[in-house]
């Protein structure tokens, strides 16, 4: 009871909040290898390498423990111990230094993601080798042209052609294996024409240096390969990492419960175990899992997550207590109402799925562009090879290279780079910021919202109140304090939070919904509800607590939940920026409108319950408007789920967190950033699909004309690439503008 | 041009040497963590000097 974590500071650079002190048994996840058992945790909120050695040296320090290793990248910490070392004692021991912690299943881990990144990377490599070797041979042809003998320049372009191959074969599996799937369904891709206009490069390649020709294309062929396994690669780690952070977050809902078998003995299970009817133990500050009915014990519960109510409310035997609500003060028994795969509201993830389903039909602006391109260069090819062949009187050799030629400089390089580039550059941007992007076209949507609505708990306000009465003398003040430490009250945290470091009464007792009381300096002391000190009742709209020491009249404590520090820069920043805002929260009015007030924002809805945010969602976009939802519990999640783009804190709830497209944390400084990045990081990469078009502008008539050698080609596709990713670059150079 | 005959040979062994480092380092997992080497390197534990032997 005397644990108030306040002295668990998370990351030491602070790049990250801290984390959750809610740690979970993982008992049920640990894995038996011959003697040694080991285990997988998640471990949020570490980021650099004080972190590192912290967390390691503090697992490693426990008895047994042989390895502990901690990947910075993806936050897993691999643990291995032998003896009978208790599992809960390592993710106490991660939590306790400040550090949100979770089981991982090894059974869900991304194997699938990273072998696909990794033999990307692998076939890059080989590209890359080939690349470089093929041009220093082709260099030298292009370099004695009409100097050098024709055996020597058959001799290097046979030469070039056997290191095309086995490259062709191996880093060019990604693009035939995907366009012969598309192609067995009667439809068309990206990788159609690149898989064409690599076997036929090649090929033509092969029978110009069979006759001794002066023209071949191996060069252009490998290069191609490495430009587009580049934008592939750049692809596949963006996807991974949106997908093992969903990964992450779905870690920490697979909490584990203790479960109170059958003879008493309470013992840690996964939380997909549990049936409905099984009894659950609900240690103080756990949080509740399943949805579950109240059998013995009372508590407060803090809902905020569920409802949007920022203040516990009193519990017990025989009342209903939702997933997502903390227990705060005493131990409660139960019987869960359903398993934990339903125990969300059903029509909050009933809205979830719907919201989902919307977002999918949103199309890429890249899609957009494959889409025309694919038909145009196709055709465009086939016109010049029927053009030189038919009409021209050219030979069906020279009339098939030059269309080969015109499928080689048209293949889209740039294109395949222009989005993928811009996307890391813009995440990595952002990651600095304080948010992570969840999905690559987060981006797209992001930069096209009008409009923000925020919800008010936890997100404008910090969600946690703070002691507002300035008159209380800081002797009664240290008083109050001593009883407050022994609490999780919120109220009772925020006055120790005021007080500062002291000591604990002695035998504190806390009366769960009406306060707590204890000896203080020789003296009985209450502190509580004006009922619980026999107090008037004041006419203060916020939170407040009466301390009574001995038979001396209560003093008022108000408390009140403050707003976010920046928050009214953060919205004049927005509204700079042309965007609407407005309040749409499930908490009382009266807290809502003085928020709304502060703040001058006009527009707001207070006792909205999910179904009224979802539909006054609807009703924006029927109106045409793109609405960037901020929101973080789970009564946002619905709206999160169906809003154009949504953002959510990183203290959210997980399913909130899952169902919004970023991230982010450390207040609401980077909400403008976000914004500000996205629209940036869409202007780029529209002009990067501008640059690609143009470059095909310039370089399909030479192609047509029959002009595009092997020179010319390798210079246009490299340079293309290489401006792409340059005017990529540019979204970190301007920092300080937007930043 | 004779000299051909073997330098090119070398160039592509040498480029060869430096694909099968590459690729050795991806399949042994040299990049599965790049933030944490980068932190790792400048983690030293405070350790007490060694004594300074006397001769």
């Amino acid at each position: 009871m005397t644990d108030l974590s306040l002295d668990a500071n998370g990351c030491p650079s602070g790049l990250a909040p801290p984390g959750g002190s809610d740690a979970s048994d993982p008992g049920a996840f640990v894995r038996k290898v011959g003697k040694q058992s080991r285990l997988s945790l998640t471990v949020r909120g570490a980021k650099c390498g004080g972190c590192l050695s912290r967390i390691e040296g503090v697992v490693a320090a426990l008895p047994g423990v042989e390895s502990a290793r901690l990947n910075l990248s993806n936050g897993k910490l691999d643990i291995a111990w032998s003896g009978n070392l208790e599992p809960r004692r390592i993710s106490e021991a991660v939590s306790g230094l400040g550090y949100g912690v979770a089981p991982l299943d090894t059974a869900t881990e991304d194997d699938g993601h990273k072998k696909e990144e990794q033999s990307l990377l692998l076939a890059m490599g080989v590209a890359g080798f080939a690349t470089a070797n093929i041009m220093l041979l082709s260099v030298s042809v292009w370099g004695g042209h009409g100097e050098m003998g024709e055996a020597t320049r058959q001799g290097l372009h046979a030469l070039s052609g056997v290191i095309a191959l086995p490259t062709l074969i191996y880093s060019g599996r990604p693009f035939f294996k995907s366009a012969w799937n598309v192609l067995k369904k009667r439809r068309t891709n990206m990788d159609v024409p690149i898989s064409l206009a690599l076997i036929l490069a090649f090929s033509v390649s092969v029978t110009e240096t069979l006759r001794g020709g002066e023209h071949a294309y191996f060069d252009a062929a490998c290069m191609l390969l490495f430009f587009l396994l580049i934008g592939r690669f750049l692809d596949a780690r963006v996807r991974r990492r949106a997908w093992s952070a969903a990964r992450d977050l779905a870690a920490l809902a697979s909490r584990t419960v203790t479960r109170i078998g059958a003879d008493g003995s309470p013992r840690s299970v996964r939380a997909e175990e549990i049936r409905p009817g099984d009894r659950i133990l609900l240690a103080p500050g756990e949080r509740a899992v399943v949805d579950m009915v109240i059998e013995g014990g009372e508590s407060e519960v803090d809902e905020s997550l569920v409802t949007g109510e920022s203040l516990p409310r009193w519990t017990g035997a025989g009342m209903k207590l939702m997933a997502g609500s903390i227990n705060l003060s005493q131990p409660l028994t139960g019987q869960a109402t359903a398993a934990a795969a339903d125990s969300l509201l059903a029509e909050i993830s009933q809205m979830l799925t719907a919201g989902e389903q919307k977002r999918s039909t949103y199309r890429q602006i890249a899609d957009k562009a494959v889409s025309l391109y694919v038909p145009l260069v196709h055709s465009t090819a086939l016109l010049t090879f029927l053009g030189w062949w038919l009409v021209g009187g050219m030979g069906l050799r020279e009339a098939i290279l030059i269309a080969v030629s015109t499928l080689i400089i048209t293949c889209p390089c740039a294109l395949a780079l222009a989005a993928p580039v811009v996307q890391v550059v813009a995440a990595g941007r952002l990651f600095k910021g304080g948010a992570y992007l969840k999905s690559g076209d987060a981006l797209e949507r992001i930069a096209a919202c009008d409009h923000v609505i925020f919800d008010k708990t936890g997100t404008l306000t910090l969600g946690t109140p703070r002691l507002i009465s300035a008159d209380v003398p800081a002797s009664l003040l240290a008083e109050a304090a001593q009883l407050a430490r022994a609490s999780r009250h919120p109220l009772s945290r925020a006055l120790t939070v005021a007080a500062g470091p002291g000591p604990l009464a002695k035998d504190v007792k806390e009366r769960p919904g009406l306060g707590l009381e204890g000896e203080v300096n020789g003296a009985p002391c209450r502190l509580g509800s004006a009922e619980w000190t026999g107090a008037k009742a004041a006419g203060h709209v916020g939170a407040t607590l009466f301390f009574a020491r001995g038979n001396e009249a209560p003093v008022e404590l108000r408390f009140e939940d403050d707003i976010q520090s920046g928050a009214a820069g953060m919205l004049a920043q927005l509204s700079a920026m042309g965007m609407t805002m407005e309040i749409v929260s499930g908490d009382r009015t009266e807290a809502v409108a003085e928020v709304a007030r502060t703040l001058g924002i006009d527009q707001w809805t207070a006792a909205a319950s999910p179904q009224a945010k979802v539909a006054r969602l609807e009703a924006l976009q029927a109106a045409g408007r793109k609405v960037l939802m901020v929101g973080d519990g789970l009564n946002d999640a619905g709206a999160l789920a169906l809003a154009h783009a949504s953002a959510a804190p990183g203290g959210a709830l997980d399913v909130s967190q899952s169902a919004a497209d970023a991230v982010y944390s450390g207040g609401l400084a980077p909400l403008p950033g976000l914004v500000k990045t996205a629209r940036l990081a869409k202007a780029v990469m529209l002009q990067n699909f501008g640059f690609a078009a143009a470059y095909n502008l310039v370089a399909v008539p030479i192609a047509v004309l029959g002009h595009a050698t092997p020179l010319v080609a390798a210079i246009a596709m490299s340079g293309s690439s290489i401006i792409v990713c340059l005017n990529a670059l540019r979204i970190n150079l301007n920092t300080e503008k937007t930043g | 041009m004779s000299g051909l005959i073997f330098l090119i040979p070398i160039a592509l062994v040498m480029g060869a040497m430096g694909l099968v480092g590459f690729l050795w380092a991806v399949r042994s997992e040299q990049f599965d963590d790049p933030d944490g080497a980068a932190a790792r390197i400048l983690i030293s534990p405070d350790e007490p000097l060694p004594e300074r032997k006397s001769e």
